[in-house]
């Protein structure tokens, strides 16, 4: 069942003197609790479409449909209203927070706004979530800026399924962390969805990345959509030069004599 | 094989810091060779490259000794250049890049500035920067991320050191700049016949270009020797974890029910 489906979706802006075409024309699909992988070198527009998708910038054409939404037209009460439905995980996790803000009140902000509970009752929530992305509810009253970059990104994993989303955009999400934390965040997010049925839109210029969680890959460049299709095609038999590139450029473990 | 220089009982602390952030009790470098530093955050890794390079603040307390087999020690600048992770705050961003590559050679090649800045612009044109001429008028914000990097490994090759310390060049990259980046790395350590230590948390990566890794955790050396070794009989538990954790595309997915 389809989730989100953005259409013709167009994005210019004037980088100094020159226009540039941010989105050209993209158009893609996600099914509900599935992951589509997004890959693309820098500047190919990967994260100009996170941020419209988000309504954090506005598109200069095109449409999106969300669950039952025209995404792009809403606005006011209705847009905050429906903003539960889409969240996101960003790859600097420090910056995506208030500085001065404890755990607690980072997940509490998004439950007062979004969910009925009364304060006690948000309190008894916050402590779920910090279990359930695998932290301790005495980590509620730290500093975020006094916890590791792993459980910074547990955190934002938590706030974003507080609202229970049906969409979550993740940008470079576990591009920042050590492998072996890396590894763990990537299985929470593939248990979280079969939990909650929550779809992804991945985005990352690590393939390998992308190979792990994803049902399908689309790779972008220059602000098109290149390629999309089943994971493993994508990665076993790229078709076009900028999969092609991405695909060699994974480093490999190379054992030399 | 000669020695280029041996640490022994190596200690650094940072200021206000009650553990030490790198605690070596021996570590041999050879000239010549390509070495790898891997580890993750707060392994010592850069504080490993900084204190070879000389560059560690004057408030970190450095204990133990680098044993360099020349008589004096390196100088940074002159016999050892250091390329930084952020190409956007190792860079002037008020000179040119010409002035910025041509500084070495003229510090310590006695050339005058108009030799130098030939010699700026061959280095410009050997790290495939295109149109090197207007290359030197221009600035570093005038350049994207990965040319931006290209430039500063330029200027740390511009006095013709014998040894480049390259500390996480490519982790602000993405992955096809870094393959051009270690392809171009690689080409020039071999041309020029110099020690190389390349710091990185990825192992794949180090593989590809390193003759040696030293694997580091928590400051301290967890395992030390040839690539190939290494990798293929890894003598701790925690380089096994290293390279189990590392992701390649052959991986298996995540997803349940995923036929791999």
């Amino acid at each position: 069942m389809t989730l989100l489906a953005v259409s013709s979706l167009t994005k210019r802006y004037v980088s100094g003197t020159r226009p540039v075409t941010a989105l050209d024309d993209v158009s893609l699909t996600l099914d509900r609790g599935q992951t589509l992988g997004l890959a693309g070198v820098s500047g190919s527009g990967k994260s100009t479409l996170a941020r419209i998708l988000l309504r954090l910038m506005p598109a200069d054409g095109g449409m999106v449909r969300f669950e039952a939404d025209d995404w792009l037209s809403l606005s006011g009460r209705d847009l905050r209203r429906r903003r539960a439905r889409m969240q996101m995980v960003f790859q600097d996790v420090l910056g995506a927070f208030n500085p001065r803000a404890t755990v607690g009140s980072v997940l509490d902000d998004p439950l007062r706004i979004h969910s009925p509970l009364k304060e006690r009752d948000r309190r008894t929530e916050i402590a779920a979530l910090l279990d359930r992305v695998g932290l301790q509810a005495a980590l509620a009253t730290r500093s975020i800026r006094d916890v590791s970059g792993g459980q910074r990104q547990r955190v934002a994993i938590a706030r974003a399924i507080a609202t229970r989303p049906s969409l979550i955009v993740l940008d470079e999400a576990v591009s920042a962390l050590d492998v072996s934390v890396r590894e763990t965040i990537l299985r929470l997010l593939v248990e979280l969805q079969q939990e909650r049925g929550i779809a992804y839109l991945f985005i990352s210029h690590d393939l390998a990345v992308l190979r792990a969680v994803s049902h399908r890959i689309a790779v972008m460049d220059a602000g098109r959509i290149v390629e999309c299709g089943p994971a493993g095609d994508v990665i076993e038999r790229p078709r076009s030069d900028a999969a092609r590139s991405l695909v060699a450029a994974v480093p490999r473990l190379v054992i030399r004599g | 094989m000669t020695l280029l220089c041996r640490m022994l009982n190596l200690r650094v602390t940072y200021h206000r810091q009650a553990s030490a952030a790198l605690d070596l009790s021996a570590l041999d470098i050879t000239a010549g060779e390509r070495l790898a530093v891997i580890g993750e955050s707060g392994s010592g890794k850069t504080t490993l490259a900084r204190a070879l390079a000389g560059l560690l603040p004057e408030t970190a307390r450095c204990e133990g000794e680098i044993r360099w087999t020349s008589e004096m020690p390196p100088q940074p600048g002159r016999d050892l250049g250091f390329v930084f992770q952020d190409p956007s705050s190792s860079l002037n961003p008020v000179l040119t890049v010409g002035e910025q590559v041509a500084e070495g050679a003229r510090q310590h090649l006695n050339l005058s500035w108009s030799q130098a800045f030939r010699h700026a612009r061959d280095l410009v044109a050997s790290v495939g920067i295109p149109d090197p001429d207007s290359a030197l008028n221009a600035y570093p914000h005038q350049f994207s991320g990965g040319q931006r990097q290209r430039i500063a490994i330029a200027a740390a090759l511009s006095a013709r050191p014998s040894i480049l310390v390259a500390d996480e060049i490519t982790s602000a990259l993405d992955m096809v700049v870094q393959a051009q980046l270690v392809a171009l790395l690689d080409e020039l350590v071999r041309q020029a016949a110099m020690t190389l230590i390349f710091v990185t948390h990825d192992i794949a990566l180090a593989s590809g270009l390193a003759d040696r890794l030293v694997i580091l955790k928590d400051g301290r050396l967890v395992e030390c020797g040839a690539t190939a070794q290494v990798l293929e009989r890894p003598q701790s538990d925690y380089t096994r974890a290293l390279i189990a954790s590392h992701r390649t595309l052959s991986s298996r997915s995540l997803l349940p029910g995923s036929a791999e």
